[in-house]
Formats: C-alpha cells, sequence, structure tokens
C-alpha cells in the first residue's frame, strides 16, 4: 500500500494522477481462512482491522453481500457521542469516539472526524432531571460532558428558537468532543487498511448458509461456494437475525426501518450538532451545507430499507418548531436503513452457542459512532475467544439474567 | 404507505391511525415459569425476513386491538383478523399460502 500524503498528491500532480492504485483488492475467495467475518460494514471491517493490528491475525475474509459500507454505514447521521448513562455503554462509546479522534493518522485515510460539539436539548423537565443525571454518572466515567443553559445553547446555535410554545428549551447536555466523520470514509480507509495486511475483502458474495459439526462452526456456504474457517464473526446488523437462523440460534432481535433525509445545501448555519429526543428528531449540517435529518424508527418489523413517510413529517414539524428558518428548507433525498433493535437498546458484543462463532449486532439506531470501540472490542473476543471488559456486559445472556444495559430507560438515545 | 382493514369497525385505516403492537400468537409466561421460557416470552421474537404475524391497535379509531399478517420482505397485507384467536383463521392461512407456496406455518409456541 503506498501511502497518502502531501508529496503522494505533488508526485501524482506532475504525473496527471496516473499512479494512484486501488484503495483495496478484490480477490477471489481461498479455500479456508483462520477467521472469517460476515459484514463489510463499519463493524465488521473495523473488527478484521483491530484482529490483524492489535492481535496479528491476517489470515482473514471480509465477506459482504453487496458493497462495502452500502448497509447502515453508508445510511446513518454519521454522529459520534459517548455521553451515555450507563457504565458499559459510557465505556465502549468513549473508546471509540476517542479511537475515532486519531482514526485518520492510524488509518492514513481522512475519515474527517470534526468534533464539532454535540448537543442533547432538553425540552420537557424530565428530561433536565434525565441529562443532570447523565452529566453526574459522565463525570465519574470520565466522559467529559457538561449541563449548559438556554442561553448558552443560543450562543452556540443561533438559528435556534428556545421558546417554542410546545417544546421550549430548558437547556442542553453538551458534549464538546462529539461530532461527526465521513461515514463512506471510515469504511474505505478500514477496508484499504485490512487489504494492506493481506486479508481478503470479497463483495458480492452472500452467506447461504453456515455449517457445523459438534458444536462448532466449520465454514460457510456463500454464492461463490464453500469457504472454510477457523473462526466466525457476524457483523450484520439488520439481517443478524437471519444469519443466526442459519447458525441454528435466536437473538433478542427485532428488524425495524430507521430514516434519514437531507436538504439542499444552504450556507454555513450551524457548526454543532443538535439532538432533540422528545420529538425524535436531530440535525447537523454538512461540509456541503445539506442540513442532515435523523428520526425515530418505524413500529413495525420491516427489511425493506423503505420508512413510512409520516415519520418524517413528525420529525421535520419538530424540528421546524425548534429551528423556524428550516421551514423553507427543500429536502433532497430520503432514505431508510433496516436497524437491530434489542430489549434492551444495548448490542451485543458476544460468544454464541457455537463454540468458535461470535456475534456483533444490535447497535440499532446509534451504531456508527461505535465503529472503532465495537471493532475493537469485537477483536479482542473473537482472538481470544472470551470477552474483554469492553465487551463482557454486552453478552446475549443478560436478557435471561435481568443484567440489562438499559438505554431504552436512560434515554440517552433516540427511538 | 401501510392500510390495514379493522376487522371489527370495517375501516380501512392508513397507518397514522394505528398502533403497532409487534409480534401476535405469543404464549404467556409468568410466575412459576423457567427463566428461559420467560426470556423466550419477554424478548425473543422471530422476527422473519417474510410472513409476519403481528398486533395492531386502531388506536384513533374503534380504539380495539386487531391481528394482521404481512410480509416484512415486501410489506404486502395478506389479511387482518380479530384478537380474540390463538392461531391465524383458515382463511388468512389459504390468502397466504395463495402468493408464498413454500411459506410454512410457524405461528405456534415461542420458539
Amino acid at each position: 500500500m503506498k501511502r497518502y500524503s502531501v508529496f503522494a498528491i505533488a508526485r501524482e500532480a506532475l504525473r496527471y494522477h496516473m499512479g494512484w492504485e486501488r484503495a483495496w483488492a478484490s480477490p477471489e475467495p481461498k479455500a479456508s481462512y483462520d477467521a472469517i467475518i460476515v459484514g463489510a460494514g463499519g463493524h465488521g471491517l473495523a473488527t478484521a482491522y483491530y484482529l490483524g493490528k492489535n492481535h496479528g491475525i491476517t489470515n482473514v475474509a471480509v465477506i459482504e453481500k453487496g458493497w462495502l459500507g452500502g448497509g447502515n454505514t453508508g445510511r446513518n447521521t454519521t454522529i459520534i457521542r459517548s455521553n451515555y448513562l450507563q457504565d458499559p455503554s459510557a465505556a465502549i462509546y468513549e473508546k471509540a469516539r476517542s479511537l475515532y479522534e486519531t482514526l485518520s493518522q492510524d488509518l492514513n485515510y481522512n475519515v474527517m472526524f470534526s468534533p464539532r460539539g454535540l448537543l442533547m436539548l432538553a425540552q420537557t423537565h424530565h428530561e433536565v432531571r434525565g441529562y443532570l443525571r447523565t452529566v453526574h454518572a459522565n463525570t465519574l466515567q470520565g466522559v467529559q460532558t457538561e449541563w449548559i443553559s438556554p442561553q448558552r445553547v443560543k450562543e452556540i446555535v443561533p438559528i435556534m428558537n428556545i421558546d417554542g410554545p410546545r417544546y421550549p428549551v430548558l437547556g442542553a447536555l453538551y458534549q464538546a468532543r462529539g461530532g461527526t466523520a465521513r461515514h463512506d470514509a471510515v469504511a474505505w480507509g478500514y477496508a484499504r487498511a485490512c487489504s494492506a495486511m493481506g486479508m481478503d475483502i470479497i463483495q458480492n458474495c452472500e452467506v447461504k448458509g453456515v455449517r457445523s459439526e459438534n458444536g462448532r462452526v466449520t465454514g460457510v456456504d456463500t454464492t461463490k461456494g464453500f469457504i472454510g474457517t477457523k473462526k466466525l464473526g457476524m457483523v450484520v446488523a439488520g439481517h443478524s437475525g437471519q444469519l443466526a437462523e442459519m447458525a441454528g440460534f435466536r437473538l433478542p432481535i427485532e428488524a425495524v426501518a430507521l430514516q434519514a433525509l437531507v436538504s439542499e445545501p444552504i450556507k454555513p448555519c450551524m457548526d454543532v450538532v443538535v439532538m432533540a429526543n422528545t420529538v425524535h428528531g436531530y440535525m447537523s449540517q454538512s461540509d456541503k451545507g445539506e442540513m442532515v435529518i435523523g428520526g425515530g424508527t418505524d413500529g413495525f418489523n420491516n427489511y425493506t430499507q423503505r420508512g413510512s413517510f409520516h415519520h418524517i413529517e413528525e420529525t421535520l414539524r419538530a424540528l421546524v418548531e425548534t429551528f423556524p428558518m428550516i421551514s423553507r428548507l427543500k429536502m433532497l433525498r430520503q432514505w431508510g436503513g433496516i436497524v437491530d433493535m434489542t430489549g434492551d437498546r444495548s448490542p451485543l458484543i458476544s460468544k454464541t452457542p457455537l463454540g468458535n462463532c461470535f456475534i456483533n449486532c444490535g447497535w440499532g439506531t446509534g451504531g456508527f459512532k461505535a465503529i472503532p470501540g465495537s471493532g475493537w472490542a469485537m477483536a479482542e473476543l473473537m482472538a481470544k475467544g472470551e470477552p474483554g471488559p469492553l465487551a463482557a456486559e454486552f453478552n446475549m445472556w443478560r436478557f435471561k439474567e435481568g443484567q440489562f444495559i438499559d438505554e431504552s430507560v436512560a434515554a440517552g438515545v433516540a427511538h | 404507505m401501510l392500510i390495514l382493514e379493522c376487522p371489527y369497525c370495517g375501516v380501512k385505516a392508513e397507518e397514522t391511525e394505528l398502533a403497532p403492537g409487534y409480534e401476535a400468537h405469543l404464549k404467556r409466561f409468568g410466575p412459576g415459569s423457567s427463566p428461559e421460557e420467560f426470556e423466550d416470552y419477554m424478548f425473543a421474537r422471530k422476527n422473519p425476513k417474510g410472513v409476519h404475524f403481528e398486533r395492531w391497535r386502531h388506536a384513533y379509531g374503534c380504539g380495539k386491538w386487531f391481528l394482521a399478517a404481512r410480509c416484512t420482505a415486501t410489506l404486502e397485507v395478506f389479511g387482518t383478523y380479530p384478537a380474540q384467536t390463538s392461531e391465524p383463521p383458515a382463511d388468512i392461512i389459504a390468502k397466504i399460502q395463495a402468493r408464498r407456496p413454500d411459506w410454512q406455518p410457524d405461528w405456534k409456541g415461542t420458539k
């Protein structure tokens, strides 16, 4: 792999940019690998990357049904934050956020991490109490957040109406080092680094079955034939349940659609991320000037990547009250993704009933922010066969034992 | 847009009139059941990519709970039926089988 640098740009500028090589190879699958990861989204590629970087396992294939980063990695609103209430969540999301800080340097690929600051608005008194509690919890967890007044919110986001009739802004939970990153670049950067380590990224290769003997996975049947493996990692978000069914176990997961949309590009008007959880709307401005808007999930099982129109209407209605100036913006694009929701709205990074099969799923509406931390924890789990401190509490047996990581009650997330 | 006909009042209700209630025909487990049974009842869902039986409430209409058979892969609705039943009626099954010849009835139990 040739390194990207200012010298590379200068060198290529002198030869009409004819020397750039492909960022990653597209090999045919080998007969078997030390580890196969199903799913070449952010989480799958990050898992492969840290398997190689932290644990020296590089005889790895990442298998992808569609194209690399074409699932939820390419469909989210790119928000990065770690202001969670529960300790295990704060630990893994803060690990991810801190890895994002230096990810461009680590990968030699510009992921455009922009720690522009993130506001979570409190628009009811219940939320005020909830976020004050979160600030205190974050202090103990070593996550830097603060509670700020409505006046400070107005200073940071002048386009916001803080005196709305239905949902006035009563303050906000502020994470100054939260922000956004370029979502595609995160997948591409990890893919390039994995390819450079000699791993095979195999796109357009759908897993059709999981073969196992005596409680251990021996390989996967794919549209490109059987591929053997010593370890299997399932990292596929929306279709986790389908894949688990092939392996013969069931997950506490339901698949629903989550939508996002972007407006026409306008001049810079908001340099932070704003989330309003009571009304299910969040918004940031992309580098191109589009307002990037996300909302709540649909309320029914769905695998179609199409959502219900009235959810977009509800999100925009709420945001127009808080940001009156967006009322005449035209929306350019709208899309949906299938998110895998667990009962406690926290992910699974877990061993499974099959000894050498591991699963990483259930990130629900908030997976993008977690990619580096999730990959780090999943790689440790796959390499050692036992979870490290980041992953331990995200096991799939917590539902039987009642050891929930209850973010649906903590209301740190919008859903 | 999802449109379901309420089997009680006959209104063809679109989604904003309805409240979703997720998987139908769950068997309840309460005090005295094993942790596995209770976990299954609380959290394990079929979550199929295909035919799904689910609960809906005609929230902004007659207010009643009813059940629907729907495909999660195409959003096709096969039919709706009253909630006072432990399994889908024969005419709903026939409709599904007409549209999905390979489909195997799977609503029984929680496993």
